[in-house]
């Protein structure tokens, strides 16, 4: 456990979700039959209550560092004017958190009841409190530390998601208030920062199945580096010789050594069980291209992105409710389609509308999850593609926003 | 009453009399059903002898049964087990549940014993005894011919149960099994050889559209899941998916345990079986996953052998034919007996006799468990007795005398405390750590540590109480969580919950087994695993090396486990705790 604390402790900072400095620094703790913490901390006396409270083995509990905490309190605070609940659209969110409680309180009994419901809890102080310096999301597992974390990391994505797809609404819809200008504003010179060069990675074509392996350990580590991905989740692949090595099911692209399924392309094993959820889109993928590489990851402008839709287009579309699996427009941003389809198999899966979007681009986005590329014979063209489209994305974003912004300006007072 | 039905129907097949029980809403509340409500009967006669004509069978199924809730049409069989003695208790699929539900029944109380071989027939509110002296003798699958059941649930009993084989099952709509623990038996000594259920009601749900919402939220994380969903997964190939799983994981049972790796397992994988049978997808009522794989081959229905069956009649025995797996599993289930006992039976036999199996001997053998003869005598009593009785108790694999699975413990150290510490002696279903010690749900752990492993444990148990209490199928957490199912529970009764709610509840269950056995005589020296563990490596290779299960380390976590399920330091349960959990206590 005391390894397990630490661990995901230190993935919370390495991650950029947290600081390990003052009471930004994460508070990780690990229970078997004694109660074990990554570090001192006041806020403990009340998890160790939690602890007591829920048939539990851990708890994480993170300070988002700026600007992440100035979201989730935005957020955090009009959901306690209503029904106490964040509701972001994303597709993590809808598959795997549902909604996102809140409490004004940092106590154990207001805790421990939203965490008996869900997997994690917003606390958002209505005032400032000096004694807890807010916002803080607290998750907890009942197997590792690691649900946690996934948990917490998923939440503080989903907050940045869903603030900057609600504003972009809001400015279309003529519906953004003055405080979402003011945040906007506060947020927006730290996001527009200069693009990165895609990383030098293995050169293909491969000839032994140990380079396969170690193409995808730094492809996959890569992104993680270059923070194209959330709870550093996202799935990668690399097809040789008519087998399929793909990430498991659950694996962080950080730690993929060991986490590999060779998957042979005639369904002769069925050792692919625990390979990703997304095992179906890849092998149709690979079967209707030429590519041999396919990484897929969480950009966040990318989602964000894939959720912008006309406000008044969308008031009159019958699937308005059901965009993610039912989107009937041809979307594209730059080139990139965008289409509906849910995580996994299923009549509406990903893997029936992805793989056939890939016929006249190399990238694809699907809507409110991520972006998937792929290339030819190595992840060089994979993940400059993961890269250029995450990039194009924000500025696409950011002069959106700009333009509506002029045109709110320009219009003469009613 | 919404989801419940508010009747429990108690059967006295000595005095051929019925009764209703109408319990008030706080019986449920604290027993949700199947296996919660079954424990509080068993509870009642823990003293008695699994063949005292008071012990009771219970059949109770959960407050989801027959509605939209996915998984919702099981139910669980309760009862002392025959072949350990202790809590006996098995899930069960087909539609048997969902008929007695809509039948207007929460559950069966069955107790006495008939003169004759008896049936009980329900349809709806009308309960009567028929004569089976002219059934008594068939196979499951004529028992099934003869009543010709349509539309209503079936569960019946073969001539192992009427042979007194320890291992009996109970055979539900043709292809279903409550196959582990001997509860075939548990009908055979009390003369009942079926029960035949039929209904036409309804299940009152109080919101509908909540349960509706709750079902789309269960869905769409069962399509995530690879391990049940995808092309690999259970709905495509069954649980016989996991054969190569196990096999590249080097924890593959072999020559009864002796090695973990089965060099002709690549021919003998679910694929193969896919390949030579075309099976079709079939599942229980309720369920859209259809994990369950049937063949018609000349016109008959053939059922695929379930994984735990396709591992243990192949590595166990040393067996490579693959028509001859398909033959014993069919054989078994014609003859009601449970698969992995008998393999492992037969395996433990194998290695103290040094003989190995032709098809002729081992289809030979099944049968003579079944029919009481020749060496099926000793045999039909299991692997610990018979092992006792070839004077090399070592060799039997089991686990409070009941056989292991096909999930070698040295591959999976969740699972060799989740064997050594489970209430109805070696089984991988009451904590399954293979969600996460294998198919990495939620989050992967490290197979090899026991650290963490002990609360882990005992949290799983806790909720596959409550699993079996809703009556909904294990596989299904292996997408889903408590958290979705507690909305479903909540749409369904009207009463709010959460899923640590219910896991409360289910840490009440579970205890009250504990209480139960330990009344029967269980304490520390029998929450153990046999010594081949912790004494001979498995099969190491493929990267992956298997030592032998460091037994300090072992001990150390059985011990963490006792303090956090609140037992003393021999595994007895506490007063304190009991009251706590607001269970009756007795002296023990």
């Amino acid at each position: 456990m005391d390894q397990l604390v630490n661990k995901y402790a230190a993935k919370l900072i390495s991650a950029g979700l947290s600081d390990d400095t003052g009471h930004f620094r994460p508070i990780v703790g690990g229970l078997d039959d004694t109660l074990v913490w990554n570090r001192k901390a006041r806020e403990t006396q009340v998890l160790e209550k939690v602890f007591q409270g829920l048939a539990i083995n851990s708890l994480v509990f993170l300070r988002p560092k700026p600007p992440l905490d100035q979201i989730i309190n935005f957020l955090a605070s009009r959901a306690l004017e209503t029904n106490g609940l964040i509701q972001p659209k994303d597709c993590e969110t809808r598959t795997f958190l549902h909604d996102l409680p809140v409490v004004d309180k940092f106590c154990p009994n207001k805790i421990i009841q939203a965490l008996k419901k869900r997997k994690s809890v917003i606390i958002a102080p209505a005032v400032n409190d000096p004694d807890f310096p807010g916002p803080a999301v607290i998750a907890h597992g009942n197997v590792s530390p690691e649900q946690g974390f996934v948990s917490v990391s998923s939440v503080v994505f989903a907050c940045f998601v869903k603030f900057f797809t609600d504003y972009l609404e809001f400015l279309q819809s003529g519906m953004a208030s003055r405080n979402y200008h003011d945040l906007f504003d506060e947020l927006a010179p730290e996001l527009v920062s200069q693009p990165l060069d895609p990383p030098l990675l293995m050169k293909g074509p491969f000839s032994t199945e140990e380079q396969v392996y170690a193409a995808i350990v730094q492809a996959g580590r890569k992104t993680i580096e270059y923070g194209l991905v959330d709870s550093y989740f996202g799935n990668i692949s690399f097809c040789q010789d008519n087998i399929l090595y793909i990430s498991q099911t659950g694996s962080s692209l950080d730690e993929l050594e060991g986490c590999i399924d060779p998957v042979p392309l005639d369904g002769s094993s069925s050792a692919g069980l625990t390979a990703s959820s997304e095992l179906s889109a890849h092998l149709k993928t690979i079967s209707q291209t030429q590519c041999q590489a396919i990484l897929h990851g969480h950009p966040r402008f990318s989602v964000i992105l894939s959720m912008d839709c006309d406000p008044q287009k969308k008031f009159f579309c019958k699937y308005q409710d059901q965009c993610h699996i039912r989107c009937p427009e041809k979307r594209f941003i730059n080139q990139v389609p965008i289409v509906p389809g849910e995580v996994g198999t299923g009549p509406t899966g990903l893997c029936n509308t992805l793989p056939r979007a890939f016929k006249n681009s190399d990238s694809v986005i699907v809507y409110g999850h991520g972006l998937f590329t792929i290339g030819k014979n190595d992840f060089s063209g994979a993940f400059a593609n993961l890269l250029d489209v995450e990039n194009k994305c924000r500025d696409f974003y950011f002069n959106k926003v700009r333009q509506l912004r002029k045109q709110i300006e320009e219009k003469p007072n009613e | 009453m919404y989801g419940w039905t508010g009747k429990i129907l108690h059967v006295d097949l000595t005095r051929e009399r019925f009764e209703v029980e109408t319990p008030d809403l706080d019986f449920y509340r604290q027993t949700i059903g199947g296996k919660g409500m079954g424990g509080f009967y068993l509870r009642q006669c823990a003293g008695l002898a699994w063949d005292h004509p008071d012990m009771v069978v219970c059949l109770f199924t959960g407050p989801m049964v027959a509605t939209i809730a996915p998984t919702s049409g099981r139910a669980h069989l309760v009862s002392k087990s025959p072949l350990t003695n202790l809590v006996g208790d098995s899930s069960v699929g087909g539609k048997l549940a969902t008929q007695v539900k809509r039948a207007g029944w929460d559950g069966i109380v069955i107790t006495g014993k008939s003169s004759s071989p008896t049936g009980i027939e329900i349809h709806d509110s009308q309960v009567k005894l028929c004569r089976a002296d002219h059934l008594w003798g068939l196979d499951t699958q004529k028992v099934h011919e003869h009543l010709a059941p349509g539309k209503a649930g079936l569960a019946c009993i073969g001539p192992s149960a009427e042979n007194e084989v320890r291992f009996a099952s109970i055979t539900i709509d043709q292809h279903h099994s409550a196959g582990r623990t001997g509860l075939g038996l548990s009908f055979g000594v009390k003369n009942l050889k079926y029960l035949l259920v039929s209904g036409k009601g309804r299940t009152r749900v109080k919101d509908p559209k909540g349960l509706k919402q709750a079902r789309e939220e269960i869905m769409r994380l069962t399509a995530a899941s690879p391990a049940l969903m995808g092309q690999y997964g259970f709905s495509s190939l069954g649980t016989g998916a996991v054969y190569d799983l196990m096999d590249n994981r080097r924890m593959m049972p072999t020559d009864n345990f002796r090695s973990t790796w089965f060099e002709h397992a690549a021919s003998l994988n679910a694929k193969a079986y896919s390949k030579t049978y075309s099976p079709d997808r079939y599942g229980c009522k309720g369920c859209h996953i259809l994990c369950k794989k049937i063949s018609t081959k000349d016109n008959k229905r053939v059922a695929m052998p379930e994984f735990e069956t396709m591992s243990h009649f192949t590595a166990l025995i040393g067996c490579r034919d693959r028509d001859l797996v398909v033959e014993a599993n069919n054989l078994c289930n014609r003859l009601g007996m449970d698969t992995i006992s008998a393999a492992s039976t037969l395996a433990c036999k194998r290695e103290i006799t040094k003989k190995n199996y032709t098809r002729q001997t081992l289809l030979s053998l099944l049968n003579d468990m079944a029919m009481n003869q020749g060496e099926g005598k000793l045999l039909k009593k299991g692997s610990l007795a018979y092992a006792r009785a070839m004077g090399q108790p070592e060799a039997a694999m089991a686990v409070k005398a009941m056989e292991l699975p096909a999930y070698d413990p040295r591959g999976a150290y969740g699972m060799a405390l989740g064997y050594a510490l489970s209430t109805r002696g070696g089984c991988h279903l009451r904590a399954y750590p293979i969600s996460h010690e294998i198919f990495r749900k939620p989050v992967a752990t490290d197979r090899f540590s026991f650290s963490g492993k002990a609360r882990i444990i005992k949290i799983a148990e806790d909720l596959n109480a409550v699993i079996d209490s809703l009556t909904a199928c294990k596989f299904i957490f292996f997408a889903a969580g408590l958290e979705e199912y507690a909305k479903a529970y909540t749409a369904v009764t009207g009463l709010e919950t959460s899923a640590q709610d219910l896991i409360s509840i289910g840490e009440s269950i579970y205890y009250n087994e504990r209480i139960i056995n330990y009344i029967n005589g269980i304490n520390s020296k029998d929450d153990d695993l046999p010594q081949r563990f912790f004494k001979e490596p498995g099969s190491s290779g493929n990267q992956i090396q298997i030592p032998p299960i460091d037994r300090k380390s072992f001990l150390k976590a059985r011990a963490k486990y006792y303090d956090i399920r609140g037992l003393d330091s021999k595994g007895k349960p506490l007063k304190k705790k009991a009251e706590e959990l607001g269970l009756p206590w007795t002296s023990l």
